[in-house]
């Protein structure tokens, strides 16, 4: 029994990293209706920012995590305006997955060449928080990642839900048209919503970081994809689902590695058929609300 | 009329890609009066108001808001500047609250009366009040129509644009819905131009008429002369 | 995807002009150029130029492949580079285990190939654009995970590696190892562009656009849309599976122990693709090319090339939307001259890539 917890505990603990970039995924999706492949390689990026002040220049941790918030948060909406604005709205899913995987290749490349050194293998982030458990096997830093989501939920539900700039966020998600026809600057808000998820991908990707025993520019490529599951599970526009299929698609993993010896190896599987079930069965996922398709 | 209309089309020309809708269009809507567009399906009377909106791509010609040009402003600035639509299909946020689409409505305002706004429209109308947290999309069509005309009198706009509100609405709710419009122009003395197929209770609250007729004016004049013309009543508005 | 739409009036809408004297005379003169060309090359060059001339023919083949499901087919694939690693590792497996000639392999690679491409176009008939993106870059990061589960090699990794008699010449007196390598891709390559090119003139071929641009339409006026759709992921998928069993006889590996390795092949494609132009019949080749030279020439630095890359494929979009054969053809159009569009009617290799060439130390 103490081995299940454990395990579930574990699942919750990598769960927290796909629920905050299927979070990323979902906000971007929302907005401007794009399934974002280079999701992970921003927040690798970012996860270098981080590292960089941290160990570098000696920022306190939690100092070097702020400041990459920020500049992530900047450069998200540079990107919306720069480069993804031109693909936004043609309707091409070829010129979207060019775009996107253009910039997975980019990025992840120039990650390498910035921050790592040539020679150099794994790099060590600072750990944010104490290690050791705190009670009943359950670890400090679970606790910590699980209060980072929260936060992160509660200040995401209070921005949409509570400000004028939310409420304007959520009337662009449900109806571009009579946004505009209200006076809402669309263009702004859908710099609003990757800046927010770039934001949000800096925290997943310096988490992640901190898991295991150091981190290198293939950090983020395989929870891309159990994120993806995430946000599939969840239903592609829903915050809320991104959560909880984040959370899922985490202790299921654990579980599996666990528990089903045929997998082991192959737990991406996992992940994998999750999305091919959810598109195929219930497109709109668990919390979904409109249907899937947009060709 | 002596004074500047409030607002005013000259030639405006404009469609969709290929396909050219309004053929050179000449309009005029004066301060605090009602003034409708009549006229058949496609003959371009949604395009009409889609072009003062800013929604069409390519406009040709001038239009004025207040002696401004505001033909080449965006959307969401001709909206600033006191414009609101309520579009045909009402255009509605289908899954957000009756409550934040009137809180959208009031988008461009920084003014404090927004919360004073919301309980009086509130008070007009009731069934409103009764769903203010229910999803738009989940209510009738003509609760919806409420709810995007008083989203639309959210913003306190100077002009306000009404494409079709009858469409799809119970002829009794449709008369309802008229002669509350026609009491926000009294009271209010807000400009309204209302696209309409049913002319008869259109033309009974409007002080002009436009007779559209495959992106061309072909009659206009007051609306009490132009109900009673014979010829425009049999030619194009049928009753 | 007007972009491609233009295109593809431009590649193969319109019927062949060459009618007049004046251009299939220009054509046949373009033709034995290129052909003779590329019978001098391998015999002027090192080995490990002729090498990348090779990969730089099945990398086509490959691109060749997504391009007639992306291109000409409008089914988006990430999921390429798996069909490529079936090719790859029948190859590999018929070749070290069962001691098969490597030359034979290539068929049953195709076949296996399209099999699973048939079974990837099942869910694609319901899961269309970004989805089926989002799938088939699921099937890329799972093949190299499954295949390893399954292949063990000499030491236990996923890794097969063809001696160097299993991949030699039949003549040895007459062609060096690298330069028979060399005319087996060139060849093949040379036939599947052909039949490229034949395929999308033909009845089926204009079946496969029409479900791309009207899908709706099509079906209204008899395309069985489900049939073409599959068909195409099938054949596409084919393509792949034969630039792939080439791949081992040129690389000498098959290799599933880095997890993203077949990832990155799906990009390298999709690359090769949208550089020299989708919905083009040359594009694939002058798009692999591009990419073979990019990497050649950075190798040194690692993270260069694929920062260069990602970095074309996103300002392709903004300044050649339509490739190199695009953007080609619109200059030709703007000088209006008649001219010969000679690299997409020509299956016959194109100009050397000879900034390769040039870059290679001797």
């Amino acid at each position: 029994m103490q081995l299940f917890i454990d395990q579930v505990l574990n699942g919750v603990n990598i769960g927290v990293i796909y629920a905050s970039v299927a979070l990323a995924l979902v906000l971007i999706y929302r907005t401007t209706g794009l399934l974002n492949f280079a999701q992970g390689e921003l927040a690798l990026f970012s996860t270098f920012i981080t590292w960089w002040f941290a160990v570098e220049q000696d920022v306190p941790i939690w100092g070097a995590l702020l400041i990459s918030f920020v500049l992530s948060f900047i450069g998200g909406a540079l990107i919306e305006r720069i480069l993804i604005r031109p693909v936004e709205g043609a309707h091409s899913p070829l010129n979207v997955v060019i775009v996107t995987l253009g910039m997975f290749l980019a990025v992840n490349a120039l990650a390498q060449l910035i921050f790592i050194k040539p020679g150099q293998e794994a790099l060590q982030m600072p750990d944010l928080f104490p290690s050791g458990d705190l009670a009943f096997g359950i670890r400090k830093s679970t606790v910590g990642f699980a209060v980072v989501l929260i936060v992160e939920c509660v200040v995401l539900w209070l921005l949409l839900q509570k400000t004028k700039l939310g409420l304007a966020l959520r009337g662009v998600a449900s109806n571009p048209e009579s946004s505009r026809l209200v006076g809402i600057n669309t263009g702004n808000m859908l710099m609003v919503g990757w800046a927010l998820a770039a934001g949000i991908g800096a925290i997943a990707g310096s988490l992640a970081a901190t898991r295991g025993s150091g981190f290198d520019s293939s950090l983020m490529q395989q929870i891309l994809v159990y994120s993806f599951a995430a946000a599939a599970l969840g239903g592609f526009d829903s915050p809320l689902g991104a959560v909880v299929g984040g959370l899922v698609v985490g202790i299921a993993d654990s579980l599996t590695i666990q528990y089903v010896d045929a997998l082991d190896g192959i737990e991406l599987v996992v992940p994998f058929v999750l999305i091919l079930v959810v598109l195929l069965v219930r497109p709109n996922g668990l919390f979904g609300r409109t249907i899937v398709e947009r060709v | 009329m002596s004074t500047t209309p409030m607002l005013r089309l000259e030639r405006v020309t404009g469609g969709y890609g290929p396909v050219t809708v309004l053929h050179g269009l000449d309009l005029e809507v004066a301060e605090g009066e009602v003034a409708v567009i009549l006229g058949a399906n496609g003959a371009g009377k949604t395009t009409t108001l889609r072009a003062i909106c800013g929604i069409l791509d390519k406009v040709h010609g001038d239009v004025f808001f207040d002696g401004s040009a505001i033909t080449k402003r965006s959307t969401q600035a001709i909206a600033r500047s006191g414009i609101a639509l309520v579009p045909q299909g009402r255009g509605t946020f289908g899954d957000l609250s009756v409550d934040d689409n009137l809180r959208l409505g009031a988008m461009t305002r920084k003014d404090k009366g927004i919360a004073a706004d919301l309980d009086r429209w509130y008070d007009v109308f009731p069934r409103l009040s009764e769903r203010r947290s229910q999803a738009a999309g989940s209510m009738s069509g003509g609760e919806q129509q409420m709810l995007a005309i008083a989203r639309a009198l959210m913003s306190r706009p100077r002009l306000l644009l009404l494409d079709e509100p009858s469409l799809g609405l119970a002829p009794l709710i449709t008369k309802d819905l008229f002669e509350r419009l026609g009491e926000i122009n009294r009271t209010e003395g807000l400009t309204m131009l209302v696209v309409e197929q049913n002319a008869s209770l259109a033309l009974a609250i409007a002080n002009r008429g436009y007779v559209l007729e495959t992106g061309n004016i072909v009659a206009s004049g007051p609306a009490a002369s132009l109900a009673a013309d014979e010829g425009v009543r049999k030619a194009y508005l049928g009753f | 995807m007007t972009d491609t739409t233009m295109n593809t009036e431009a590649a193969i809408g319109t019927p062949d002009p060459s009618g007049t004297t004046g251009i299939s005379w220009l054509r046949v003169v373009v033709g034995v150029v290129l052909a003779v060309v590329a019978l001098w090359l391998p015999f002027n060059y090192n080995p490990d130029t002729n090498t990348l001339f090779a990969q730089v023919f099945y990398l086509a083949i490959a691109a060749m492949g997504l391009n007639l499901l992306t291109g000409f087919n409008g089914q988006v694939s990430i999921g390429h580079g798996a069909f490529f690693g079936v090719g790859a590792f029948t190859t590999a497996i018929l070749t070290v285990e069962q001691g098969w000639p490597i030359e034979a392999t290539i068929p049953v690679a195709a076949v296996l190939a399209a099999v699973v491409g048939v079974v990837v176009g099942f869910p694609a008939l319901r899961v269309k654009g970004l989805y089926l993106a989002l799938i088939t870059l699921g099937l890329a990061v799972l093949f190299p995970r499954v295949t390893g589960k399954i292949v063990k090699g000499p030491g236990g990794v996923a890794l097969l590696q063809p001696s160097r008699n299993e991949v030699s010449s039949y003549w040895p007196d007459l062609l060096e190892d690298d330069q028979y390598r060399y005319f087996v891709c060139l060849a093949i390559m040379v036939l599947l562009f052909w039949a490229a090119s034949n395929l999308m003139r033909s009845r089926a071929g204009r079946a496969m656009i029409a479900v791309r641009d009207q899908e709706v339409a099509a079906s209204t006026v008899g395309v069985n849309v489900a049939g073409v759709k599959i068909a195409s992921f099938a054949l596409s998928a084919a393509y792949a599976g034969v630039a792939g069993s080439l791949s081992v006889m040129v690389d000498r590996v098959a290799d599933a122990t880095n997890p993203l390795i077949y990832f990155q092949r799906s990009i390298e494609f999709l690359i090769a693709v949208v550089i020299g132009g989708a919905a083009t019949i040359s594009g694939p080749l002058l798009g692999a090319a591009f990419l073979v030279f990019v990497r050649k020439r950075f190798e040194d630095t690692e993270a260069l090339a694929p920062a260069l890359l990602g970095g074309s494929l996103m300002v392709i979009i903004y300044v050649l939307p339509d490739g190199l054969i695009g953007g080609y053809r619109r200059l030709v159009a703007r000088f209006r001259r008649p001219g010969p569009s000679a690299p997409d009617r020509s299956p016959e290799p194109p100009r050397p890539p000879t900034p390769v060439a040039d870059q290679t130390p001797a």
